[in-house]
């Protein structure tokens, strides 16, 4: 029998009306702008736009003000909002080796051609709370130099030797697998992974990763190279009859170098994980390439063991929006599920009781 | 017109394209504001929309699905017969509109050089400036590695 229970719309519009009081909290504390978000939380917008798989900075900023600084939440928002507009098609992949530079470092050659190029990063800080912030201040202004040449992707130096295992090339009659058109089936190939792993949790792939560092899954990983700049897009438009500019995005790319694999037939040479994600994402980056070669163990004959190495778990279980959902629909009303619990559980402790008390009675009988 | 001189028409207009998707659109408004406009329709209502961005695998190999972008889209005719097209990320209606009406002008006899003087070059000049700039302050932030010396030489 299903039973409606009507009730409390007068609460749920006083708690959304609460809600929004709450949000904009102190009202003699001038309300948070946009803009303000958008240039100064940017990390923030970055991870936002990045697992809710949609790259415009003022979507994101606005999700993370409804959202009350709840990043989870504005992932969540972000989804939903994609589902009001319609796809034209796909880019063009980008050319991570033609990135504008803002920032690349690596970890397994100091002279690289090119060079170490810090940029605005945490590295290098002391981790020290700093008591100037907490007052308006202006910060001096960023000293420059001669601009930088083009960056060649560490990964192709090593690639000039054979050092390095080839990424793997384009099937030009495989469509691109997408998980945002076709439900996830196992097992999965590695764009699918991919895209899997770019709109994944951070903290899901980071303790991941962090378990294939401490010996589950090992893969000995090196960061050959992390870049963060700014990349070209473009898109082949039909009615133009060529692949116009969409303008610049900015993205961050992990190329991690990893432990060596040879045999009979082939020479060794190190293997490879791969992290891309939009905007200044480092930790999430690195974390996705320790898992995309964490989860390769299939294709490179290692034996699977560890929780990093399971497509079907990884892949499950890393989408925040749909994590979230099912844990949290736990709090919405389950009054009749529980009941029917309650009555089978009222029954087998009657029935406990009564075979319990059994002996007694015969005993004195 | 043979397919040297189409590919070379196609090349500036998405050289033109590159740098009017690059700034925002009250930029490319207010140098339009210096051109007296060509006649023109609207073949395409601007409309908001969303492209799929790919990656590849590796960075040079397979493409793969990274995640979507918010794009728009335009599409006008000179009452000369020129179409041309505007795309741009973001969801400003007005400014892929805008591209669409300077990507036919590029392509207009008549307006080439107009755009090219007014819009393109200072907007180019601006983009250049701005990559420039980024450039450079990433530059002075370079590692000059030194040996220390250790010991008696």
């Amino acid at each position: 029998m299903y039973v409606a229970v009507k009730g409390g719309e007068r609460a749920i519009e006083n708690a959304h009306r609460l809600l929004a009081h709450e949000r904009r909290g102190d009202r003699d504390v001038p309300e948070i702008s946009l803009s303000q978000i958008s240039e100064q939380l940017s990390l923030g917008v970055d991870r936002v736009m990045t697992e809710g798989s949609l790259y415009d900075r003022e979507l994101a900023a606005l999700a993370i003000k409804q959202a009350r600084g709840d990043l989870i939440e504005a992932i969540f928002l972000v989804r939903a909002f994609r589902a009001t507009l319609p796809r034209f098609g796909a880019t063009e992949p980008v050319d991570t080796g033609a990135m504008q530079v803002r920032r690349r470092i690596s970890s397994t050659f100091k002279d690289i051609p090119g060079g170490q190029v810090l940029g605005p990063t945490f590295d290098y800080t002391h981790r020290l709370l700093d008591p100037q912030l907490a007052g308006a201040g202006s910060p001096e202004a960023p000293a420059t130099a001669e601009p930088l040449a083009s960056m060649p992707r560490v990964t192709d130096i090593l690639g000039r030797d054979g050092l390095i295992e080839p990424s793997p090339e384009t099937d030009a009659d495989a469509p691109v697998g997408d998980l945002t058109r076709e439900p996830l089936s196992f097992p999965a190939d590695r764009d699918l992974r991919l895209q899997n792993l770019a709109r994944a949790d951070e903290g899901f792939l980071l303790a991941l990763g962090y378990s294939t560092q401490r010996g589950y899954g090992r893969s000995h990983p090196f960061a050959g190279e992390i870049r963060f700049g700014d990349v070209e897009v473009e898109f082949y438009a039909e009615d133009a009859g060529f692949a116009v500019p969409l303008g610049a995005m900015a993205m961050s790319e992990c190329q991690m170098v990893n432990q060596f694999k040879g045999s009979a037939t082939e020479a060794p040479c190190f293997t490879r994980g791969y992290g891309l994600a939009f905007g200044q994402s480092e930790r999430k980056t690195m974390s996705m390439a320790l898992v995309d070669r964490s989860l390769r163990a299939r294709e490179l004959e290692e034996e699977i063991k560890a929780p990093a190495q399971d497509e079907e778990f990884v892949m499950s279980h890393s989408d925040n929006v749909q994590a979230t959902g099912f844990v949290e629909h736990l709090k919405l009303p389950h009054y009749v599920d529980f009941q029917s619990e309650l009555g089978l559980l009222r029954k087998l402790r009657a029935e406990f009781f009564e075979a319990a008390s059994e002996p007694l009675k015969e005993a004195a009988e | 017109m043979g397919a040297t001189a189409e590919d070379a028409i196609d090349a500036r207009r998405k050289a033109a394209m590159t740098v009017l998707a690059s700034v925002a659109g009250a930029e490319i408004a207010r140098c339009l504001n210096a051109i007296d406009l060509p006649a023109h329709a609207e073949l395409r209502e601007p409309e908001n929309g969303l492209v799929m961005v790919r990656g590849r695998i590796g960075g040079d190999g397979a493409p793969f699905n990274l995640g979507e972008a918010t794009v728009s889209r335009a599409a006008v005719r000179l009452a000369t017969g020129e179409v041309g097209f505007g795309y741009t990320l973001g969801r400003d209606l007005a400014k892929a509109r805008m591209i669409a009406l300077c990507d036919a002008m590029v392509q207009s006899r008549g307006y080439a050089d107009a755009v090219e003087a007014n819009v393109l070059a200072p907007l180019r000049a601006e983009m250049l400036a701005r990559r420039s700039r980024k450039s450079a302050e990433a530059a002075a932030t370079r590692v000059d590695f030194y040996t220390m010396v250790r010991g008696e030489g």
